[in-house]
């Protein structure tokens, strides 16, 4: 594994490269970057898409919910290294109940990067994927070239049972892609786009 | 080797789970807690639910927005204790209005021998207050079915936020 930041992987094409044109998966988006990199794939304001503006910590909880609600639909967590280390504990409640519908992309940028870009654990030896495989969740890949990307996206997609994908990233800041900051507004069209409700 | 004592089992909490069931509840997600057990061992065994056991109550806030994106209907069986640790998550309840239903066993009021549960118990209330969630007590087993029903309309046909708060008067003070 190459431990010069540069040569890693660009967050906004490799997430694109995983999700491919996404209107496969529901998608519940962490907040900020990862939110911009779902967007960036489906559109801003997506019903197809629930993207996170806050409730830090949450994001793989909803994805686990909605995964258990419609077992015949593919679902995808899309978030961040600093937002899943809020709630690393999901990961054991995903890996009990290894629902087979869930995937996980935990977008690895090892820095917190909507408060000054502080070093997050994950740059300082912590090891996302082992935390996945210690939770009991059988698929785990951890995705540092573009070489290995075609592989992931295979995994997502034809694995029976939950998946998690350290996909580890360069500390890069795309710009920001701007949907509606109203989740009842998203709740709605989510609903409406999947239910008919 | 000692087994623990299997607690009592008491009517009403038979006659909730009914009630959620009958209400098209399909996932219950708790942190194990003595006065949820038949909940918990009912939805166990219950091969039409999901049931799921949590590291922290902050997940169950999660499970039960995801649910109703995905057009199911979620409780979160919790004690008092662990109210705190939802107070956060709370925020994606009220600024996203989703439905959001309870179910707290309390600690830390009435008859409570252990002091270190006084503090959280006597906050609860007032906490979840805060946080735009409606608060029903029960005290009695005749007053659980009127009760539920009432919070399972207001939440998933109103889309409020509702804890049911069943009493240590219900449930019976832990002896020590």
């Amino acid at each position: 594994m190459t431990d010069n930041m540069d040569d890693r992987l660009p967050r906004r094409e490799a997430v694109a490269h995983l999700l491919g044109d996404g209107k496969e998966f529901l998608i519940v988006a962490g907040l900020a970057g990862t939110k911009n990199d779902v967007l960036n794939v489906t559109g801003a304001d997506a019903p197809n898409a629930f993207p996170l503006g806050g409730a830090m910590g949450a994001a793989v909880s909803i994805g686990l919910g909605l995964a258990l609600a419609q077992p015949d639909k593919k679902v995808l967590v899309v978030t961040g290294d600093g937002e899943l280390l809020m709630n690393v504990g999901t990961l054991a409640t995903v890996g009990i109940l290894n629902p087979p519908n869930l995937g996980i992309i935990c977008v690895d940028n090892e820095h917190y990067g909507e408060t000054g870009f502080q070093k997050s654990h994950t740059a300082l030896g912590v090891d996302l994927a082992k935390m996945a495989e210690g939770s009991a969740i059988q698929a785990v890949r951890t995705v540092t070239e573009e070489g290995q990307l075609d592989d992931a996206a295979r995994v997502l997609r034809e694995t029976n049972g939950s998946v998690f994908v350290l996909l580890k990233v360069k500390p890069d800041y795309p710009p920001s892609v701007r949907g509606t900051w109203d989740a009842s507004i998203s709740k709605n069209n989510f609903r409406a786009a999947l239910l008919g409700a | 080797m000692n087994t623990p004592k299997k607690l009592d089992e008491p009517a009403w909490a038979h006659e909730l789970y009914d009630i959620l069931r009958a209400a098209d509840v399909t996932q219950f997600a708790y942190v194990p807690d003595a006065g949820h057990s038949v909940l918990i061992d009912r939805s166990l065994a219950d091969e039409g639910v999901h049931s799921i056991a949590l590291t922290t109550e902050e997940e169950g806030v999660g499970i039960v927005a995801g649910a109703h994106l995905g057009g199911a209907r979620a409780v979160l069986l919790m004690q008092s204790s662990g109210v705190g640790n939802t107070i956060n998550l709370l925020s994606l309840i009220r600024h996203g209005r989703f439905p959001f239903l309870t179910f707290i066993s309390m600690r830390g009021e009435f008859g409570e021998g252990n002091p270190w549960q006084m503090a959280m118990g006597q906050s609860t209330q007032p906490v979840l207050e805060a946080c735009d969630v409606i608060c029903l007590k029960v005290e009695r087993p005749d007053e659980l079915a009127e009760v539920t029903n009432a919070a399972l309309t207001m939440a998933f046909q109103s889309e409020q936020a509702v804890a049911v708060l069943l009493s240590q008067r219900l449930i019976g003070a832990k002896k020590f």
